[in-house]
């Protein structure tokens, strides 16, 4: 349950951006996750609604843009969707593949007052 | 969370680590993505004006620059800091106790125990005679780098030293902490699925060493070793993999081989590192 720990990260990052950039209020957080980063979606928003309480953040809404693994083969350079690090490349069978897209774990942007 | 310590609202504590500090973390982070395009975006009776504001920037990032803080701490000082991964029950901290005893008389070394809770590991440690500091998380699944940051500053290794940070047994979450080890060594043990490696692949893949530990046990189980391998391999194929005993000590020879190897090259850059300080 990182999720957890990883939420307390946004929320650590939220306020640091509100010192910053002079905000009271947040409303929307939307995250980047991609699809090999380990989280857990689901733990994530369940994780948020109880880290946000009595925050800057407190009762946000959590939008979660998902980011499909893509990755290309060393080998035979042909570009594919993972789903998991140790895919095998479709055309010539080489792994592991050279990930591309789906590690993410991003705060992209904030909606606040 | 104490934004001090990190100390998770009494959830963390950890050995002779009390909370009357004020200390500094020197952290330097970088925000460079202030971009200007604030948008105003909605604005009616009684609500103040939102605004978008583009952030891009990892979660992890503050776990990072205090895993960078860590790694800059163990070069400076010449240390070879290892964070030891595994399931519960594989056999680590009995694996670790027979290591410390080992090599007692080789190296000076020390042990960043986490646990949720308890401090009995801590105990089978110091039992060896070696130094070693608890770190409970608590609820927490896994150790962060402030964790093993503060627990340094009690520790006090010495100088040249091996550290042997051993995570909360989780093979899913410590994978995506940084903690500013050399390196995570994952151990499995025979007397779990061989294809562990292939359900948990965050963690096989992050590791440098991953020990196939309680090879003693072989003789009475089904355990496909090659398959293992392979498995692990598929995952991580560039991961450096040593079948070992820590019960009967077969193997470990060739682990504390590979310590002795990766301790003489951070000697070595150390070494290098202070003479072209000095040239300079």
């Amino acid at each position: 349950m990182h999720e957890m720990s990883l939420c307390e990260g946004v929320i650590q990052l939220i306020e640091q951006q509100a010192s910053e950039q002079h905000f009271i209020k947040v409303t929307t957080v939307w995250l980047e996750i991609g699809a090999l980063a380990g989280v857990e979606i689901e733990a994530m928003r369940f994780s948020f609604d109880a880290i946000a309480r009595d925050t800057i953040a407190d009762a946000a809404k959590l939008e979660v843009i998902h980011i499909q693994g893509r990755a290309v083969c060393p080998i035979c350079k042909h570009q594919t969707q993972v789903s998991a690090r140790f895919d095998i490349c479709p055309e010539c069978g080489h792994y592991p593949l050279d990930i591309l897209a789906g590690e993410e774990m991003r705060i992209k942007e904030l909606e606040v007052q | 969370m104490c934004t001090t310590c990190g100390c998770a609202e009494g959830d963390t504590t950890i050995e002779g680590h009390t909370h009357d500090h004020a200390h500094d973390h020197g952290h330097a982070h970088d925000h460079s993505h202030h971009h200007d395009n604030a948008l105003m975006a909605t604005h009616a009776a009684g609500i103040s004006p939102s605004r978008i504001l583009k952030i891009e920037q990892d979660i992890l990032s503050k776990n990072n620059a205090y895993a960078d803080d860590n790694k800059d701490y163990f070069k400076t000082h010449g240390m070879l800091a290892l964070n030891l991964v595994s399931s519960p029950g594989s056999g680590k901290t009995t694996l670790l106790t027979r290591t410390l005893n080992d090599l007692k008389s080789e190296f000076s070394q020390s042990v960043i125990e986490g646990d949720q809770q308890t401090v009995l590991d801590a105990e089978r440690i110091r039992a060896t005679g070696v130094k070693a500091i608890q770190i409970n998380t608590g609820k927490g699944c896994h150790l962060d780098a402030d964790m093993v940051g503060h627990a340094l500053e009690s520790l006090e290794p010495e100088d040249d030293s091996l550290l042997f940070i051993e995570n909360v047994g989780n093979l899913v979450c410590p994978a995506s902490f940084d903690l500013g080890e050399a390196h995570k060594v994952v151990i499995l043990s025979v007397t779990e699925g061989e294809d562990k490696p292939l359900k948990y692949p965050d963690m096989f893949h992050a590791a440098g060493l991953m020990l196939l530990n309680k090879t003693d046990l072989l003789p009475y189980l089904q355990f496909d070793v090659d398959q293992c391998i392979a498995y692990a391999q598929r995952v991580n194929p560039g991961m450096t993999i040593l079948q070992v005993s820590a019960t009967t000590g077969e193997g470990m020879q060739e682990w504390y081989q590979w310590l002795r190897d990766l301790h003489q090259s951070i000697q070595t850059d150390k070494q290098q590192h202070a003479t072209a300080k000095q040239d300079a």
